[in-house]
Order: structure tokens, then sequence, then C-alpha cells
């Protein structure tokens, strides 16, 4: 019988045990970066500031109804009319609002200080004026990482110079993703025509797993990525080491690239076509689409009214992507749609729109 | 194993069947055939007793038809727990997944049918079980509670139940024809769009929540014309238990939040069906439009579940505590302080998708002074205990169990309220631990409290108290379990939604949390048990009509209440009414007079009938089908308006003599 009682004990005991040796695991409170050290920081202020209240409740919780039960001896503090009590009152709105006050100014201070868009111009770095840039982009399953300071592209690999600031600008070529990176900066969004930024930096070496951080389809759960961060050195190896690939990274060989997969192994792009994340930004990477960019000048000139309806599939991007429950593409094979050049059709559009005005 | 599958089934339409062929018949699911089976059989041996003994009738007559708002009250609640057996077996399915899919291994779901198991949890959870609780709860509790006869809109009612049983239903048909949805609870374009999210499951969802969500906003309409127009002689507003107080607020949300839902559900319907682009990467379309319009509707949505809840609590306290509540105006102005704050911090749920630092700043701090009346909530509970006399009653219990908790989730959530923290644990399962922590330490926890509070007057017997202990306990621990091993993978970085992943070190923590996932599986069981046992020994559990000693006017009607709640007028002087009757030692005068009350319809019930039907067709395109119903529908409508035999009179003798039993038992 007392075996038997003792056993729950053990493997609570052994489960216990288990967790605080897995300890070092935890990237969110011993982060590897500036920018996830001081969100760190601001979780344990905010979390210390809070337990000033919450502790006395959780014990009142408990210390109350046992206090003022009901089959206790002496009823004598038994009091129906105490319903009301200014100083109580004043204590139980003063002391949330000082709270929240406090909390308030930490917000502000580091939402400021942290905010993605902002280069890290706190973090008192000695690399700041050679930042590394980094265009990412999220794709159905997969992430391509763009340095256009190198003219070399990776899949599925982030390859970062330890202690030099990374500037990122993350956009998606179908759904929404985040960039997720718990090690070195938390995540943002990454978005399908349109541009977010993040910036972070690794304070040390190593290799930290991260991964797309929203629900994004079939593919979602192994659109892993590993971002390393190495020495200087290493780094430029690194870059050779993607420069001598012998595949460069053009429209065309982007486009074969989107196509859905799931768990792309990693791999490497020697040179970059010019300004190639700026046409993912635009949907416009497929010859023939007007850029996102030309449409909303077009739109601000009036648009193409019904004249140009016939255009409309030099706008259309979605349909030729579709894929069907299992993450297989439908319109497999169909070739791009009927062509114009992009130059040609939007001063086309403009002209027309100027007229509609 | 099943064989395996990797495509959807070829995209065809005749104008018979529309886009429905055999091949979305998901037969060679073995775990949905066990499902089908399983619902299958069981509904034949519920079909076949329900024959034997006779019951059809009265189901009929009694309750489908009903305007009696405490039968709706009862069936919103039945189709709640209902509806939760299905969606635990989601998050069953879902932790065992978690727990096996570690490292490489794929465990037991394929994305395919693990991406909907989450979509479907989420989805039925808040939409067809905390919804239908609290519906359910204000149904019952609060007409009495302001000493009516009825709501306002009594066919509305039945109409708005149906038509929440008529989504719930489409939603569970997508189990065994064709599948549901694969998009998250909220379903993010472009991702839910057309391109991306082809087949039936994604129309499912739409058709199934924009026919349900008709019904939550016409029960919105009705609850709030009820407490403005329906309040006993004598019940100023400052006068209404806080119950009714929370189920105002409430309902003004659903009023003013739940058109944002179906107007923004409704535009990606548009795009969906007739190929408008509000949401769509096409043609200029934006899908960050669509974020911020669902979370207009989604925040207040957390707080339609929450506030009626703190009115459980706040009944439950005063009454358990032998005091009347500490500081009543403080607890009204800080449920109206919520409401309206409410309104102004749905972007904290997206500080992730690129808004500046100062926009972030504004909506963090926003939403940090909610924490401030919601804080407030939690004293004003705790200093009604204070030199009180508290009784350890079931609902007490749950009442204690929440505070606890949901001061806990209330901490993670102000953390997840601070922009750069949030950089971290958004979409993390930090993230999932918080807001089941608030819902099930708050609204679930609520729940039980408010079943086990009102049962006796429902029924006229208590439930027992053993098993309702145990269920507590069961329910408690396996919370903790079940989530606190989610806030520890949450600060490792662990994000929602995984199908599989490859960290072995994380899977300890996924197999502690099944086992808590079981340990509450235990405690629904034990509360479902509890319903079966007290009802068999239902003799011995009866109990009067004021078995806690309670202070508000529900408790003034018989066990269970009359059809018309109250033989006379009630004349309300204050607050506690039914507290001050008792000491002054009331009687009804027995000089009653003809009672004027609603007859029963079957429009409701038909109305939700077709409406099923129109949602199914849409769903599989079959077009012809999808006309006649909907025109159908307008036909009746329009025929029931016609229909001036809507009232009738009690005679004296009727009240007379029900009353005079009433006093007997």
């Amino acid at each position: 019988m007392r075996r038997t009682l003792l056993r729950p004990w053990k493997i609570l005991f052994a489960l216990a045990m288990t967790v605080a040796l897995s300890g070092c695991r935890y990237e969110v409170l011993f982060p590897s970066g500036w920018v996830a050290a001081q969100e760190r920081n601001l979780l344990v202020i905010s979390t210390v500031i809070m337990l000033i209240v919450v502790i006395p409740v959780v014990v009142m919780a408990v210390y109350f109804p046992w206090k003022y039960r009901s089959s206790r001896q002496d009823k004598t503090d038994y009091d129906p009319e105490f319903t009301h009590s200014n100083k109580i009152e004043v204590v139980v709105w003063g002391v949330p609002i000082l709270i929240v006050i406090a909390l308030g100014i930490f917000t502000a201070i580091y939402t400021y200080r942290l905010d993605p868009y902002r280069p890290l111009d706190y973090a008192g770095l000695e690399n700041k004026d050679t930042p590394i840039e980094v265009e990412a982009v999220s794709l159905d399953w997969k992430w391509l990482f763009i340095y256009p300071q190198y003219g070399v592209a990776s899949v599925n690999e982030l390859a970062i110079p330890v202690d030099h600031p990374i500037n990122l600008r993350l956009s998606s070529s179908t759904v929404m993703n985040t960039f997720a990176v718990p090690a070195l900066a938390g995540m943002v969004y990454s978005m399908p025509a349109m541009e977010t930024k993040l910036h972070m930096i690794a304070d040390k070496e190593g290799t930290f797993e991260s991964r797309s951080g929203h629900y994004s389809g079939p593919g979602f759960s192994k659109m892993t990525f590993q971002t390393i961060s190495m020495s200087e050195g290493d780094f430029k190896g690194w870059i050779q080491k993607a420069a001598a690939s012998n595949a460069p990274l053009t429209r065309t060989s982007y486009l074969q690239l989107e196509k859905p997969t799931i768990a792309e192994p990693v791999h490497y792009y020697s040179s970059v076509e010019d300004n190639l994340f700026d046409r993912v930004v635009g949907l416009c990477v497929e010859p023939g689409k007007v850029c996102m960019s030309t449409m909303m000048m077009q739109d601000k000139q009036g648009g193409g009214g019904l004249a140009g309806i016939k255009n409309k599939p030099a706008y259309e991007y979605d349909d030729e992507r579709a894929i069907d429950s299992f993450g297989n593409p439908i319109n497999e094979g169909a070739e791009p749609t009927e062509s114009h050049d992009q130059e040609e059709l939007s001063s086309l559009e403009v002209q027309r729109g100027t007229h509609v005005n | 194993m099943s064989t395996e599958v990797t495509h959807s089934p070829q995209e065809t339409w005749s104008p018979l069947f529309g886009r429905l062929t055999l091949d979305w018949i998901p037969y060679h699911e073995p775990i949905l055939v066990g499902t089908f089976a399983g619902v299958a059989i069981g509904g034949l041996i519920v079909l076949a007793l329900m024959t034997y003994f006779r019951l059809w009738a009265p189901l009929w007559k009694n309750w489908v038809v009903s305007i009696d708002h405490k039968k709706i009250g009862i069936m919103y609640m039945v189709l709640g727990f209902i509806m939760f057996v299905r969606g635990f077996a989601d998050a069953i399915m879902m932790r065992l997944q978690q727990a096996l899919a570690a490292g490489g291994s794929e465990g037991y779901l394929p994305p395919h049918h693990f991406d909907q198991v989450f979509t479907a949890h989420g989805v039925i959870m808040i939409f067809f079980v905390a919804m239908a609780f609290i519906t359910g709860i204000m149904n019952f509790v609060m007409p009495t509670q302001i000493g009516a006869r009825d709501v306002a809109f009594p066919f509305l009612n039945n109409f708005a139940f149906w038509m929440t049983v008529a989504g719930a239903l489409l939603v569970n048909i997508s189990l065994f024809i064709g599948e549901f949805a694969r998009v998250g609870w909220l379903a993010f374009p472009p991702l839910s769009g057309a391109a991306y999210s082809t087949g039936p499951g994604m129309d499912y969802y739409l058709w199934a929540l924009q026919i349900a969500g008709i019904g939550t906003t016409l029960s919105g309409v009705n609850l709030l014309v009820t407490i403005f127009k329906m309040r006993a002689p004598g019940m100023k507003l400052f006068d209404m238990p806080v119950f009714t107080w929370t189920a105002l607020c409430t309902n003004v949300l659903i009023v003013a939040a739940f058109p944002v839902l179906t107007v923004s559900l409704a535009l990606l319907l548009l795009d969906r069906y007739v190929g408008t682009h509000f949401f769509t990467n096409d043609l200029g379309g934006n899908a960050m439009m669509y974020v911020n319009l669902i979370w207009i509707w989604g925040h207040p949505e957390v707080y339609i579940l929450i506030l009626p809840i703190f009115g459980v609590f706040s009944e439950v306290v005063a009454t358990f505590s032998g005091k009347p509540l500490f500081g009543y105006k403080t607890m009204v102005w800080a449920t109206m302080a919520i409401m309206v704050l409410s309104f102004i911090v749905w972007l904290h749920h997206f500080f992730t998708m690129g808004s500046g630092a100062a926009v972030n700043t504004f909506f963090g701090i926003t939403t940090m002074i909610i924490a401030v009346p919601t804080g407030v909530k939690i004293f004003n509970w705790l200093f009604t205990m204070y030199k009180g006399n508290v009784r350890f009653e079931v609902p007490m219990l749950w009442t204690t169990g929440f505070i606890v908790t949901f001061v806990i989730g209330g901490m993670t959530g102000v953390l997840l309220a601070i922009p750069p923290v949030d950089f971290q644990l958004h979409n993390s399962l930090f993230l999932i631990a918080h807001f089941h922590n608030v819902i099930i330490g708050g609204v679930v926890f609520g729940v039980y409290a408010a079943v086990t509070y009102w049962w006796p007057k429902a029924f006229g017997f208590k439930l027992d108290d053993r098993i309702g202990k145990a269920s507590f306990w069961f329910w408690f621990v396996g919370f903790y379990l079940a989530f606190m091993p989610l806030y520890a993978l949450g600060l490792m970085g662990v994000t929602r939604r995984m199908q599989s992943y490859m960290d072995q070190a994380w899977q300890i923590y996924f197999v502690i949390a099944l086992i808590g996932a079981l340990c509450i599986f235990t405690g629904i069981l034990l509360a479902f048990f509890n319903f079966f046992y007290s009802t068999i020994n239902r003799k011995k559990l009866a109990c009067g009509s004021d078995p806690w000693n309670a202070r508000t006017l529900e408790w003034a009607t018989q066990s269970p209440p009359a059809y018309y709640n109250f033989p006379e007028d009630v004349h309300v002087r204050g607050k506690d009414e039914f507290w001050r009757m008792k000491q002054e030692g009331f009687k009804w005068s027995g000089n009653y007079s003809p009672i004027h009350m609603p007859k029963n319809t079957a429009t409701g019930v038909v109305l939700g009938a077709m409406a099923l039907v129109f949602g199914f067709a849409m769903v599989w395109y079959i077009w012809w089908l999808a006309i006649i119903s909907f025109v159908l529908m307008i036909g009746t409508v329009i025929a029931h308006t016609f229909n001036y035999n809507r009232d009738y009179y009690i005679p004296v003798s009727e009240i007379a003599e029900i009353e005079s039993k009433g006093t007997v038992a």
C-alpha cells in the first residue's frame, strides 16, 4: 500500500529534475543578443512590479475564506454591514493605478528603445558603422535570406557575424508568417506586399533555432531555419561558400524556388538579381505583373477605369499560386499570364489615370 | 494505418450536387470513421430510447418550440456542454499529437488533419461553447433577477437559439462531409482567401459563424431591451443585481461588436465567392484590414465572455459570505469602465505586425489600464468575504479557484500587453497558456460555479456535493498541470500550432500537459456523472426554493420556477430585494390577476433548419438549393408577421393552483 502511495511523488521528482536540467534551453530568459536581453530585462522588471500586488491577492484569496469560514468558533467578527470603506476603496483603486503608471513608464521607454524599425543606436556597439543588411522572404514553406552587400543568398540558413548589427527587411510571398529568432530578437511578421523591419545583434557565437511563428499552411511546422552567429572570419568563409555555389538567384530561379515545398534543405545562391527583394515586396517578380508601388501611383491618379479591365491579369497574383488542402499547387505548369512589358504598361495606365481625373 | 492521401479531391461542379462528390467523404480516415460510427450508434440509441419512452412530443412541445426564457437558457447550456465534448476531444487530440511528434516523429495526425483540429477547437470553444454558456446563463438568470416574466422578444429568443444550433451543426457536419478550415480560429487572409484555402473547409467556417452570428446579435438586442424595459416596478438601474449589470454591459458589447464580425466575414465571403479583393494580394487588397477588423470584434469578445462570469462570481461570493457585495457601486463602474476600454485595445493582438513605437505604446498602456478596474473587482470579492460568514459550498470553491488562477492569468496578460515583451511571447505557447489561464480559470470555472449555483433553481434539487468537489479538484489540478508547462515552453521560444517539432527536450513538457488534460477530462466526466447521479437521486437532493439563503429576486420564484416566474408583480425598493423580503417575512398576497404571456411557436426552429440547409448549399455551391432555402426563409419570416395569435392570459385559477403546489414543495 505504502509503496504505491510513494510512486506518484517519485514520478513528480523525476519530472522536476528533468525540467530543472533543461534550464539552459529557456532562450527567452537566457538570450544571446542585446535586443532579446533588453526584452528579457523588461519581462523580469514587469513581473516583479506586478508581484507586489499579485502575491498579496493570492494570499488574501486563500486566507480570507479560511479566516471567515462559517465553521469557525468565534463569530464575533462577522459584520454583514461592512460593505463600503473609503479607505479600502482608495487602496484598491490607488495601488493598481500606481502599478500601471510604473509599468506604463517602463513600457514607453522600452517600446521606443526596442522599436524594431529603429537601428541599434542604444546598444553601445563597437561595430555599429558596419551593419549587415539581410532581406528575408518567407516562402511556402521555407525562408530565403538575401545579402545585398555580398550579392549572395541562402535558403533556410541565416548566417551572421557576431557583434555586428543586423538590419533585416522582411516580406512574404503568399501568406503571413513571422520571422522568429527567440535567442536574439523575438519575432516580427513577414507579410505579402508589405515590408517590415527588424534590427538585431548576436552577442555570442552559436547556432540558434529559428522558425516561422505564425501558422501559414500545411508545411508550417517544418518551416524552421538556423541562425548561425559566427566570427568575422567564418562569416567571410560562409559568404565565399555561398558565392561558390554557382547558382544565380534570378527572377526565373526565384519563381522556381517560390513553388511550395516542405522541409527544403539548406542551399545557397551565388548571385542575386538587382532589386529582387523590392520586386518580391511589389509582387512583381513574375514578368508582366505590375508592381504594387506602380499600382498605388496609378490608383492615386484615378486608376485604370473601365478601360483598364482588360489589364486585370497584370494585377493578379494569388490564383497562379493556389494550393489544395495538402499544399499541392493547383495550377502547376500554368504559364504566366500574357505579359506586357512592365514599364510600357505602367506608363499606359498613368496616362489613362490622368484622363479619369 | 490509413492509406496515405496527399491530394484533395478534384474540383468539379454539377448542377445538382454542386462541388459535392463522394470523394469528399473521408472514409479513408480511420479516426473520422470511428467517430462517425460512435456518433451514429449513440444517436440511434438516443433515437430508439426517445421513441420507446414516447419523448418526441414532449420534447417538441415543451422545449423545441418553447419561447420560455428559462427553457431556452437550459437548451443553450445543453448545446454548450455537447459542443464542449467536441471541442475537448479536439484538445485531447492535439495534446496527444504534440506529446508524440518530437524529434522527427510525425505523431498520428498529419498536418492536414492536425490543422483542422486546432482551428475547430478554437472556433467551437469560443463560438459554440463559451458563447452558448454565457448566453444560456444570461437567459435563465437575468429576467428572473429583474422580476420579469420573460424577455422582451420571446420569439426572437427562440429564433436566436436555433440559429446558433444551425451554426453548430454546420461545423459538425464538416467532420463527416468534406473538411473543416485549416487557418487558425480567426482565419487571417490571405491564407483564408480563395487561393490558399481551396475546398469547402473555409466556407464551412464562414457560413457557420455567419448563421450563428445572426443568433448572437439578435439575442444581444433582445437581452438589452429586456434589461431596459422589463425591470420590475421600482427597480432602478442601480438596484439591479451585479449579474444583471454585467449582462447589460456584455450585451452592449455584443450589439456593438458582433456587426463588425459579420461585416468582416461578409467581406471575406465576397472575396471567396464573387472575386472581390478586399483582403487578397491581388489588385491592391490588403489583409491588414481584416486583421484590424476582426480584432476590433475579437477583443471585446473576450470581455463579452468574462463580464457575465464576473457577475456570477459577484452573486456567489455575496450569497456564500452572508454579506451584500462589497463596493456595489465600484463594481458597476468598474464593469462599465472595462466595457468602454475593451474597444480601444485591439491592436495589442498584433504589436508584431510592424506598427511603430507610438502606436504600440498607446495600445500597450490602454491594455494595462484595463487591469485597474479588473483588479478592483477582485479586491471587492475579497473584501466581501472579509468579516463574512463563508460557507464552502461547491460554487464558492470554484470562486476561490478562479481568483487564484485568474490573477496569474491577468499578470501574464499584462506581460503580453508590453510590446517589447510581446515581441518574444507573441504566437508562443506562453500566449496559449495565458488565454487558457483566463478563459478556463475565468469563464469555465465561472460556468461550473453558475451551473452548481443555479441548478437547484432550474430543477428543484441540488447537485451532489462530493462529486462536485471532486470535479473541481480534478479541474483545478489538471489546469495547472496542463498549462504551466506551456508557459515554460513559451519561455523557451516554442510557438503555437506545431504539428511536429525536432527538439526532444520539449517533449517532457508536452507529456506533462497531456497528463493535465487527462486530469481535466476526469473532471469533466465527474461533472457529467454528477448531473446523472443527482438526477437519479433528486428526491434525496430536493431543496426548497431558496437553498443557499440567497439575496436576489430569482430565488423568490418556485424551484423550478413556474413558467410565468412571479405570480404577482414584485415592487422593488432597493438592492438585494429578496433579502429584504425575507427579513420582512414576505408572502404573496394571493390576489392574483390574469398574467399576459406569449405563445409557443415553431417558426424559430423552422427558420434555423432552413438556415442550416442554406449554409450547407452555399458551402457546396448547390445554387438551386441555396436559392430555394433562402426564399423559403424570407417567406417564413413574412408569413410569421401575419400571425396575430401569439399571446394569451393565464387564468387566475391556474395561477392559484400552481402556487398552492409550490408552497407544499
